[in-house]
């Protein structure tokens, strides 16, 4: 038994791992049919979603002429064509469908005149393919994640859903390529927890805090993904993490794309607005790999701002005062409590900021994972939301597709393992279910002597951040795979401080460092290994994107020996032809 | 974060970029672990931070260098996820939302008040959480769903936009005096929940809701102290929200 606590075994049909948007959606729909608990490390009202700002699309058409198929083919295009396309076409066309139910669940959402669900623009989304930025943006002010978050877990409290708060997952459960539960460790007590079930359900978010600059929480530390993986489950398009270009200056926090939505432009350090060299029809508004990009340009053409050069301005003093007061209330206090700038007559610095893992744990529309080149099914293991790879986002997703993913794929996943479940029996748990766990915390916890975590964290923040970031090349990433295999040696000798049981958060944070070195690695060598550019991917040394050779999707295996091993999957390719991105 | 090159020529109003030089803030944190002892103790931490740092920078200063067992939650770090309440200097603030200029050099931090402290700066929310849960929580909307969106006016919209702001992070509740010694009262957080819904032209409930709220444990016991809108990391009109309630109720207007 660990530290001599015994282990509390749960039995449940559906088990789901997170509770943020994906998560608590997939909830509303499984705990409907079968008995269902969520676990989640934090409360579910902590969760990232409740972070995002500026909106939700889907072609309602409720401001301008607008249609999914024009949806569906700016997500194809602005994920630079590695996007599944049939996936993007369920997802565009399911979005009024998904938006509208979120209203009737009371989401308050701003509004038109005529009391319709008002809309706005954001980048990458067109009308007629490419013509015009175009208003399909559905939002609450800059909370629209937010007022998501508040909504799905009030219809949760309605339902009544279990919840297992502040119990961490540690491990997943298979038994004979089946999925049978997971492992938690519960915060409050440090005992361990097996729930058995019959489907698992991963939607624990992002890993944006293996970067310096992130405008992820402290949380994100991409948890399931490097569970799946320690279970020889691959990890698709990793390579692919979004940049976003405006982040508060040396923090990372976000400042939302509704900002440019809503006329913001971005400026250097000679104010000019430079996005009109780059992206002559849509500017500001161009997709955020793009602009990111341009900024780096700006930077190293001598053209950045700050002590560093190395950021620049976003500029908001022309709008009207009520634009900025009522429709990024948020954004602006941002400014004005950690920058100490007032956004009406000053400009503000930002600089671009990890924000998104287009990759993850690869699965098909029902949220089902899928593994290998011929996306061969696990039965009974699911994920949803920035964990797992659709692929809807392709090399680079557009703002405002995260929120729409989490809905309409956790609502699939969650009608889909809960329906699956009703057919099949619970599978056996395999022999000694928590020593897995065990082997993972006890060592930790008898340690006196070795690296503190956060010795090991700050390298590996700062070596992704300046070899792993917007610009990469062979040179750097080589580099980069080198520091990880040190920074993994040195990982075998974390040492806490804190011994106790109760709410142990030395304890956790150690863990999640294995977790983000976990999904450091296969970023690293699969970035290497692809030698193009495309979306939020590029290579300095292969500027140019190569259809011929690399439109495919990686999966990233941990071989036997802990080295990554990629293998390669076509894309689901359909209407779009890949031609130039243009903007 | 990068200091200041004298090398490099700037604007005028470097404020903006630069974050100056480095600051002492001297941290008094009320320590609490029943696995050691079984009463409270007070630890003080000296951390060197720059101006603009959070308050929430300088508690991982000491938790990451000086002494891992310090326990806090904490996730976002930008005042919206809510986890990390304290009381600094005897307010309850989000930690992340104090900036170290505001209060070096020296700053005194606590758990929040009214709730039981589980291990140094975490209580249990399960309590405050119960409140939430018993005032209907969730639109309960007209018989029949439209195709499209129920329509609503800016205006109807409007109505409720303040307390739609809560990201339940408990500041309000654990300030409140009444809360502390009345175990029963449901706490301004629960109260705001309810506005929310009351006043949303599409909901069905709100007689319901006020009739919970017209309970001994409901809006009554509020005695207009207003330290939970000075305590709202988010600005919303709380204790406005408390009395709208009260009108209603003694009203039947709504």
């Amino acid at each position: 038994m660990a530290g001599g606590l015994v282990t509390t075994v749960h039995t449940y049909d559906a088990v789901i791992v997170g509770a943020g948007g994906a998560g608590l959606r997939a909830a509303i729909e499984a705990s409907d049919r079968v008995r269902t608990a969520v676990i989640s490390k934090l409360y579910p009202t902590r969760s990232h979603t409740g972070t995002a700002q500026g909106g939700v699309c889907a072609a309602l058409a409720n401001v301008e002429e607008d249609y999914p198929e024009w949806h569906a083919f700016d997500t194809v295009k602005g994920g630079d064509y590695l996007v599944d396309q049939p996936e993007a076409a369920v997802m565009c066309e399911e979005a009024p469908r998904d938006i509208y139910e979120l209203e009737h669940w009371g989401l308050p959402f701003n509004r038109t005149p005529d009391g319709k669900i008002d809309q706005r623009r954001f980048g990458g989304h067109t009308r007629n393919h490419g013509e015009a930025p175009v208003k399909r943006a559905c939002y609450a002010a800059d909370r629209t994640g937010h007022m998501i978050l508040q909504t799905l877990y009030q219809q949760c409290v309605k339902r009544n859903v279990r919840f297992f708060n502040e119990f961490y997952v540690l491990d997943l459960l298979m038994n004979e390529g089946r999925a049978a539960g997971v492992v938690a460790y519960e915060l409050a007590t440090g005992e361990l927890h097996v729930f058995r079930a019959k489907s698992v359900m991963f939607a624990t978010g992002g890993s944006g805090r293996m970067f310096k600059v992130s405008s992820n929480a402290h949380t994100l530390t991409g948890d399931a993904p490097a569970i799946a993986y320690r279970h020889g489950i691959p990890l698709e398009d990793m390579e692919f993490f979004q940049f976003h270009p405006t982040g508060v200056y040396k923090m990372g926090i976000l400042l939302s794309e509704a900002v440019r939505g809503e006329g913001g432009i971005l400026l250097n350090s000679e104010e000019e607005r430079f996005m009109e060299r780059y992206a002559p029809t849509v500017k500001d508004l161009a997709p955020r790999d793009l602009i990111s990009r341009a900024i780096f340009q700006e930077i190293k053409e001598g053209r950045g701002i700050g002590p560093g050069r190395d950021g620049v301005w976003l500029d908001v003093r022309h709008l009207p005062r009520e634009v900025i007061e009522e429709k990024l209330p948020d954004v602006t206090e941002f400014a004005r409590l950690y920058l100490s700038v007032e956004p009406t007559t000053e400009l503000v610095p930002i600089q671009p900021t990890a924000h998104y893992a287009m990759g993850g744990i690869p699965t098909d529309v029902d949220g089902l994972c899928v593994t290998g080149p011929d996306s061969v099914a696990v039965p009974g293991l699911y994920s949803a939301g920035e964990c797992a790879c659709v692929s809807v986002h392709g090399a680079n997703r557009l703002g405002t597709n995260s929120l729409l993913d989490i809905v309409v794929f956790g609502r699939r996943g969650g009608k889909h393992m809960a329906e699956w479940s009703r057919t099949v029996d619970l599978p056996p748990l395999p022999d000694d279910p928590e020593g897995f766990t065990r082997g993972l915390v006890d060592p930790i916890l008898a340690r006196t002597e070795g690296v503190p975590p956060v010795e090991i964290r700050d390298r590996l923040q700062e070596t992704m951040y300046d070899l792993a970031f917007v610009v990469r090349s062979a040179e750097g990433l080589t580099k980069m795979k080198g520091i990880l295999d040190e920074l993994k040696r040195q990982y075998e000798q974390v040492v806490i401080q804190d011994k106790g049981r109760m709410y142990n958060t030395d304890l956790m944070e150690a863990v999640e460092l294995g977790f983000l070195l976990d999904n450091a690695e296969p970023l690293v060598v699969a970035a290497l290994a692809r030698e193009e550019s495309r979306g939020g991917h590029y290579r300095e040394d292969f500027p140019n994107r190569n259809d011929e050779n690399w439109l495919k999707h990686s999966l990233a295996y941990r071989d036997e020996d802990g080295s990554v091993r990629l293998e390669w999957k076509p894309v689901k390719l359909g209407p779009y032809v890949p031609m130039e991105r243009k903007y | 974060m990068a200091e200041s090159s004298p090398g490099v020529p700037e604007r005028s109003d470097d404020r903006r970029t630069e974050n100056g030089q480095k600051v002492s803030l001297r941290l008094r944190i009320r320590r609490y672990n029943p696995e050691i002892r079984e009463d409270s103790w007070w630890d003080e931490f000296e951390v060197r931070m720059l101006p603009n740092d959070r308050l929430l920078d300088a508690l991982h200063e000491v938790k990451w260098r000086h002494d891992g067992t310090l326990a806090l939650r904490r996730s976002c770090a930008h005042a919206i996820c809510g986890s990390d309440a304290v009381t600094v200097n005897g307010r309850n603030r989000l930690a992340c939302k104090v900036l170290v200029k505001e209060v070096a050099p020296r700053c005194t931090v606590e758990p929040i008040r009214g709730l039981p402290v589980l291990k140094d700066l975490i209580v249990d929310m399960e309590p405050f959480f119960d409140g939430y849960r018993s005032v209907l929580p969730y639109l309960v909307p007209e018989e029949g769903e439209p195709d499209k969106e129920r329509p609503q006016s800016p205006e109807d919209r409007h109505r409720f936009d303040d307390t739609t702001k809560c990201i339940l992070c408990a500041c309000c509740t654990t300030s409140c005096p009444i809360f502390w010694g009345d175990e029963g009262y449901v706490g301004p957080a629960a109260i705001v929940a309810a506005h929310r819904f009351i006043y949303d032209s599409r909901d069905r409930a709100a007689q319901d809701r006020l009739q919970i709220l017209s309970a001994k444990t409901g809006v009554f016991r509020c005695r207009t102290t207003f330290n939970c809108t000075e305590a709202c990391p988010r600005s919303i009109q709380v204790t406005k929200a408390v009395q709208e309630l009260k009108r209603s109720i003694l009203f039947d207007r709504f």
